[in-house]
């Protein structure tokens, strides 16, 4: 067991006021350990925390591009397994990082089967260069390059499903998560960096800033994600579904409604169509993933 | 001061950025209805809050008054209340 | 003792002489009989080391990174597209002052599609912050591997290195090369040992960025230690010299340059057929001589001024091109400000690009050319594209 009381993610960083990416690290860092390398990419999380010669990472840390995390990861894990050395190599890296620019060195790095641990700190948009869109970008968001507009509805694809396509790879363990569950998170990372071979979470790391909510709401964004069934918190072994979090569904419109991202789904009158169509992305999670409680009758 | 090669640092220096400046609304405990569960501890982005001595204690260098700890307090024993400066 | 080795064979025993931790490397033509060597070599077990097998040049660079980073002495080769593709972790690795030695078979770039040798891959990254060396024959490319390292992991370098040579004409060319015994290099070549590293027991934070408060300086750095590197790269050769018998303690070789009145400039395998060439054209009482670059960066640009003084015209073979530029090839402005204020006429002739052949008659007829003064001009072009 790692000791959890250990803050090695240290204060005076830059990022936002309530920022999920910025609690997304310190509880990353609880769960793994100190004897942990990070591996980086490009993105707001090392823009806040590392400018030089201010770090406000306690373990040792290296960034190189945005997109090369996973390969640079290969290579520091190489060369412990050379010479017997005990870190635990984990990347964390934003959703533009992996699930975009960064897929190539990722599937590369899973299908080599490398001792590490990836983890995408998820907060569904290009938030360093200013809310662009990324494959993790949820249905019908407003983006800066997916705006809503007389014509558009904002972003027009559903977020891919990268755990299972990383799982596909062979990955011993894929899980997803929330800054909104800091135990279940640390918990999930602790048995990750402990799985050998390649393993990915993928965290739910609401952004005030990007999704338009104040920053003292980031872990209510968060539940409120995960109890109207657009984001699941599971976890897959080799594969396969061994857990899934339960919840009393509500419907989406709830957590839309708090996000300015979603603003123009009901202003100035509701688009009942585009709503139904995000209902439906929630239903079909819960089905996928078998998360409604059934009330007795 | 000599720059370190690669544009290498250790450990130390963030906390000389005090983000404390940055705060508008101040958190504020109230002993009586805390239960010192340390939620507030665990979540802060900016690891301000500590208990000292069974209190829960606020870094006002560092905190940025973003109100999570109120929000998610499961006593309602923090308060966010306008900074005087 | 000298064997018949081709050239890539003989890359890979000195890149196992230089005991890598890490390899990594992705398979493209005309490097890969290096890196299929050493991945035979690491399977039965004559060179302990990790060999990764990358997806793509591009991770094959950031695998090597991040074991460098770890600690590890390591080593990647590529040629032509995979270096471009590596361009941007080229870069990276530079500033971020990891010494890692990178093997460029030289060759061109598409399009037009193209397996065929020139220098216009390596030379496209010339302002990356690696060094370059290249070598003319398997048994000074080969060496130049040891001195690379040699050089490259000097605290007060801390630089990667390319060492660089023609596709096809060097690496699938057998020829006579002596290979060192390992106890040698061990003794030449010390267990490598970081300046910064990834450790538990020490954690610091690698690759920060830098705001424009300190970003100057760190590229101003980079560039010092490029020029400290110029003296490393000389003691590294020299010292190899005093222990192989072989010396490489000067970045500009010179032949020939005597009385010349006509001097070459060129870098790689083509000296030879320059060498040649001169030889025959002395015969016939034409004064030519060729200014051989070695170490193309840091720019020698003091030696190569010294050794090109006293001549009237200089022609600059360029297996490369400076597309929009004035003289066409990218070495030609070097060497005029090397030669600035003397009143020497530098002329540069693209030529041999894409494996085309360059033949002695070619050489010879550049020299005419630069004793007329004509140049700046990609040389021997069809006849159809007048």
């Amino acid at each position: 067991m790692v000791d959890k009381s250990l803050e090695l993610f240290d204060c005076g960083h830059r990022a936002c006021g309530g920022c999920g990416p910025a609690l997304a690290a310190k509880l990353i860092l609880k769960g793994a350990g100190e004897d942990t390398i990070i591996v980086a990419s490009t993105g707001c999380m090392e823009v806040f925390s590392t400018p030089y010669p201010e770090t406000a990472w306690k373990v040792p840390w290296i960034h190189s591009l945005f997109e090369n995390a996973a390969a640079v990861a290969s290579g520091i894990e190489a060369s412990l397994k050379h010479n017997n050395r005990t870190e635990k190599v984990v990347c964390v890296c934003g959703d533009g990082a992996t699930f975009d620019i960064g897929m190539l060195c990722i599937s590369g790095a899973f299908e080599r089967g490398h001792d590490i641990t990836y983890i995408c700190y998820d907060n569904e948009a290009y938030m360093n260069t200013g809310i662009q869109r990324s494959g993790a970008t949820p249905y019908d968001a407003s983006t800066t390059t997916t705006p809503a507009g007389k014509l558009s509805t904002g972003n027009t694809r559903p977020k891919k499903d990268l755990p299972q396509i990383l799982a596909s790879h062979g990955a011993s363990y894929v899980a997803t998560a929330s800054v909104a569950y800091p135990m279940d998170l640390m918990k999930k990372v602790e048995k990750a960096v402990n799985t050998p071979g390649s393993c990915y979470i993928q965290i739910h790391a609401p952004c005030s800033t990007g999704w338009g909510f104040e920053g003292g709401k980031t872990i209510e964004m968060g539940k409120m994600a995960i109890e109207c069934g657009l984001w699941v918190n599971y976890e897959l072994e080799n594969g396969r579904l061994v857990k899934a979090k339960k919840v009393q569904r509500v419907p989406v419109e709830d957590y839309l409604k708090a996000q300015k991202r979603f603003r123009h789904l009901f202003k100035p009158a509701p688009l009942t169509d585009e709503i139904a169509k995000i209902q439906a992305i929630a239903d079909a999670n819960a089905e996928k993933y078998g998360i409604d409680i059934k009330l007795k009758e | 001061m000599a720059l370190r090669i690669g544009c290498c640092a250790p450990p130390g220096k963030a906390p000389g950025n005090k983000t404390g400046s940055w705060r508008i609304y101040l958190p504020v405990i109230d002993g009586e209805t805390c239960t010192l569960c340390g939620n507030c501890v665990l979540i802060c982005p900016e690891t301000a809050i500590e208990e000292v001595e069974g209190e829960i204690v606020v870094d006002l260098d560092y905190c940025k008054g973003c109100g999570l700890c109120a929000e998610e307090c499961p006593t309602e024993a923090i308060s966010m209340e306008l900074e005087e400066k | 003792m000298l064997q018949i080795m081709e050239g890539s064979h003989a890359i890979a025993e000195a890149v196992r002489l230089c005991r890598p931790e890490v390899v990594s490397a992705y398979p493209i033509t005309p490097q890969t009989h290096i890196v299929e060597r050493l991945a035979e070599m690491v399977a039965d077990g004559d060179l302990n080391a990790e060999y990764i097998c990358v997806e793509s040049e591009f991770s094959a660079l950031s695998a090597c990174l991040g074991a460098s980073a770890a600690g590890s002495r390591v080593y990647s080769a590529t040629s032509s597209q995979g270096l471009i593709l590596m361009a941007e972790v080229v870069f990276n690795v530079a500033g971020m002052r990891q010494p890692i030695i990178m093997s460029i078979a030289n060759r061109a770039l598409g399009a037009p599609l193209s397996i065929w040798n020139d220098q216009q891959d390596s030379i496209a990254l010339r302002d990356s912050g690696w060094f370059q060396l290249y070598g003319e024959d398997v048994q000074e490319m080969t060496d130049q591997h040891f001195i690379a390292y040699k050089a490259a992991e000097r605290h007060d370098i801390l630089l990667p290195g390319f060492v660089c040579f023609d596709g096809f004409i060097l690496s699938h060319t057998y020829e006579p090369v002596d290979i060192p015994n390992q106890e040698d290099i061990d003794a030449y070549l010390p267990k490598y040992v970081p300046y910064n590293m990834l450790d538990a027991k020490d954690p610091i934070s690698m690759g920060m960025y830098a705001t424009p408060e300190y970003y100057h300086e760190f590229r101003y750095e980079i560039d010092q230690a490029m020029m400290r590197s110029a003296a490393a790269l000389s003691e590294a050769g020299k010292e190899f010299g005093e222990i192989f018998g072989r010396d490489y303690s000067e970045h500009v070789v010179p032949y020939r340059m005597d009385d010349a009145d006509v001097a070459f400039v060129a870098m790689g395998s083509i000296c030879g057929t320059i060498k040649d060439a001169i030889d025959e054209m002395r015969t016939d009482g034409i004064k030519v001589g060729l200014v051989k670059i070695r170490t193309y960066r840091p720019f020698p640009e003091k030696e190569i001024a010294k050794a090109l003084g006293g001549v009237s015209a200089v022609a600059v073979l360029e297996k490369n091109v400076s597309i929009g530029s004035a003289m066409k090839g990218a070495v030609g402005p070097e060497i005029l400000h090397a030669l600035n204020g003397t009143g020497i006429g530098v002329y540069s002739y693209v030529a041999g690009l894409g494996g085309r052949d360059i033949r002695k008659k070619d050489i010879r007829a550049m020299a005419d050319l630069a004793a007329q003064g004509k140049g700046n001009m990609f040389y021997g072009l069809r006849e159809e594209v007048l």
